[in-house]
């Protein structure tokens, strides 16, 4: 294989930031673990967003503009709903409502639009966004709601055996953290082991073939559509527990997209690994290499966080199009 | 060899599949007119013709891919109008592609295995949690498959991504593919095309071969007149979207219509 020395070079730099901090003392062990582990748990909540995007994109070759607006109304949906009834009956209640909408969506958008520019597939997914932005605000109310998982929010300190002074845990955040990194790492595993993943992954490769061997399209779709709802009220969830039900929460589909830029449209490891490389990257960013340029150029500071990933996003983007486990597209001539 | 072909000729059986006056147009241009030809159990019928005849037309039209706007199909005595590719493959009907379609970024075992999904019976959650019978079903079909690369004599290669192997090696995986759903009817698209000589020589051995021990009645579509000669028990000429010849190769190489067709004739 051919070396690629950009992005080998790019690598190396990220590998040094992450290094750096603990090899020049500039934060004591327990500060550094404590960023680290913020990072990862923010990360796979990212990599669970991005895998929203990745699956579909995969699978149907469209960019779901409408992953975030499905986020707020998942979200939405189980934050009512769990007024009027146990908290697991809304979840299950919503995830039967994202099927529905998986299969709507199929039904009214999708299948009309089959074999069409990729581009109008966009536009259309960029409608169903405004459509259920505005559709979930109608049916659920437009106010800020609460989702509450009965996880105490303070923080805890732990290992303070090891490192001096502790770490200071959210263990909501740490729970959160662990059931997304479980969503992950089953759908992976759905993908690669089962029969229907394997079917899925025969009609991301090639939609013709597929059929000739008796995959039928709109029920891969839907099973498809289906599971992007699952990420979506997962993610829902959590993020909302953590910030409140409301608007700004379709926002958060926006950070998944340099995820998916980095760790490549359509690759499930690469949303996995792209979410994390993004979650400790920014973090990391924020808290060490923001003091830097605060005294280095004599700068208000602070607000890295925000633009860091796409900073990243983009220098990938120059060196390596494909991303990190995308597929090389290979032109015969 | 001539013991050789009574006993092929008496294994072809009733008609399995009738095209019946099929046209098929796109806007103005015209792919088929009016097409009708019978394809026996257990033979192997080939549909040959010149650059734009309407070959892949016409197999796209018994895969589902094309409806005809006129004429049908009558697949074990039952017609069928707007079936789509992936009903037609659930009847046993199952096809390659000419130019290939196979999912390259899978391995060999993976393809082939995806022939066998319409043989699946569990469903999604026992296989999500790989319970029992799912396990059971999925070691079933692994034999199956396996005895399948057997006969293509693919083994070495069973890991690898298919987008890796050479372009001779991904026409036999399409067509372990398509041989893992256990067709009636094997629909070949071209499936000599872009191969040289030894390759070639390898797929008709193995289309024979699957003819042979199989029984799987074959259609195919060949540009290359002496292989397809070789190989065929009847055959269909196209030219311009109409047939002009049908019969054995030794009737079709004495018809003067297809003659013309073929070297071109000055009017």
């Amino acid at each position: 294989m051919k070396k690629n020395w950009p992005v080998i070079l790019l690598c190396l730099v990220l590998a040094t930031g992450l290094v750096l901090p603990l090899a020049t003392g500039a934060s004591p062990p327990g500060f550094y673990v404590e960023v680290l582990l913020g990072g990862l748990m923010a990360g796979v909540l990212y990599s669970l967003v991005a895998l929203g995007f990745a699956l579909i994109f995969k699978a149907s070759g469209v960019f779901n503009f409408a992953q975030g607006a499905m986020v707020l109304f998942a979200a939405l949906a189980v934050a009512r709903l769990s007024e009027q009834m146990p908290f697991w009956l809304a979840i299950v209640l919503a995830l039967a409502i994202m099927v529905v909408l998986a299969w709507l969506i199929e039904r009214l958008v999708l299948r009309p639009l089959v074999n069409q520019e990729g581009v109008a597939l966009l536009m259309a997914t960029l409608g169903v966004t405004y459509f259920l932005d505005g559709f979930g605000q109608t049916v659920w109310g437009s106010d800020i709601y609460k989702i509450e998982l009965g996880i105490a929010k303070e923080p805890v300190m732990v290992l303070e055996q090891i490192f001096q002074g502790g770490i200071l845990v959210n263990k909501e955040d740490f729970v959160a953290a662990i059931v997304a990194a479980a969503l992950v790492l089953g759908l992976a595993l759905f993908f690669q082991k089962t029969p229907t993943g394997r079917a899925l992954r025969a009609v991301a490769d090639d939609h013709q073939a597929a059929q000739s061997i008796g995959i039928p399209l709109n029920r891969i779709w839907v099973i498809v559509w289906s599971v992007a709802g699952l990420v979506a009220l997962v993610a829902g969830v959590i993020w909302g527990s953590k910030l409140g039900v409301q608007f700004s929460l379709s926002q958060v589909a926006l950070k998944a997209l340099p995820v998916v830029i980095l760790g490549g449209f359509t690759s499930v490891t690469g949303a996995i690994v792209g979410g994390l490389i993004i979650g400790v990257g920014e973090k990391m960013a924020e808290v060490f290499l923001g003091p830097v340029l605060v005294k280095a150029f004599d700068l208000a500071g602070g607000g890295i966080e925000n633009w860091f990933a796409y900073m990243l996003a983009l220098l990938f983007l120059l060196v390596r199009p494909e991303g990190l486990f995308g597929e090389k597209h290979i032109d015969r001539v | 060899m001539t013991g050789m072909e009574n006993t092929r000729a008496h294994r072809i059986g009733e008609v399995i599949l009738a095209v019946e006056g099929v046209s098929l147009a796109f806007g103005g241009v015209q792919a088929l007119k009016d097409v009708s030809f019978d394809v026996r159990e257990h033979e192997v019928r080939a549909i040959i013709g010149p650059n734009g005849a309407g070959k892949s037309s016409m197999l796209n039209v018994i895969n589902g891919v094309y409806h005809p706007q006129q004429g049908t199909i009558r697949y074990l005595g039952r017609e069928y109008h707007d079936m789509d590719p992936h009903e037609v493959a659930a009847s046993g009907i199952s096809r390659t592609f000419q130019s290939l379609a196979l999912f390259k970024g899978m391995t060999v075992l993976d393809n082939i295995m995806a022939g066998r999904n319409l043989k699946m019976r569990t469903n999604i959650l026992m296989q999500a949690l790989r319970i029992g019978p799912a396990l059971r079903e999925e070691i079933e079909h692994r034999e199956v498959v396996e005895g399948i690369i057997d006969f293509l004599e693919i083994q070495a290669y069973r890991k690898m991504q298919v987008g890796r192997l050479p372009y001779g090696l991904q026409k036999r995986v399409d067509l372990a593919r398509a041989l893992a759903m256990e067709p009636r009817v094997l629909l070949l698209d071209e499936p000599m095309a872009g191969m040289n000589l030894e390759e070639k020589q390898d797929m008709c051995r193995f289309i024979l071969d699957v003819n042979d021990q199989f029984g799987t009645t074959i259609v195919l579509i060949e540009h290359d007149m002496g292989v397809v000669m070789d190989i065929s028990d009847r055959l269909v000429v196209l030219d311009y979207g109409r047939k002009i010849g049908d019969g054995t190769p030794d009737e079709v190489r004495g018809n003067q219509a297809v003659i013309d067709a073929y070297l071109g004739v000055s009017h």
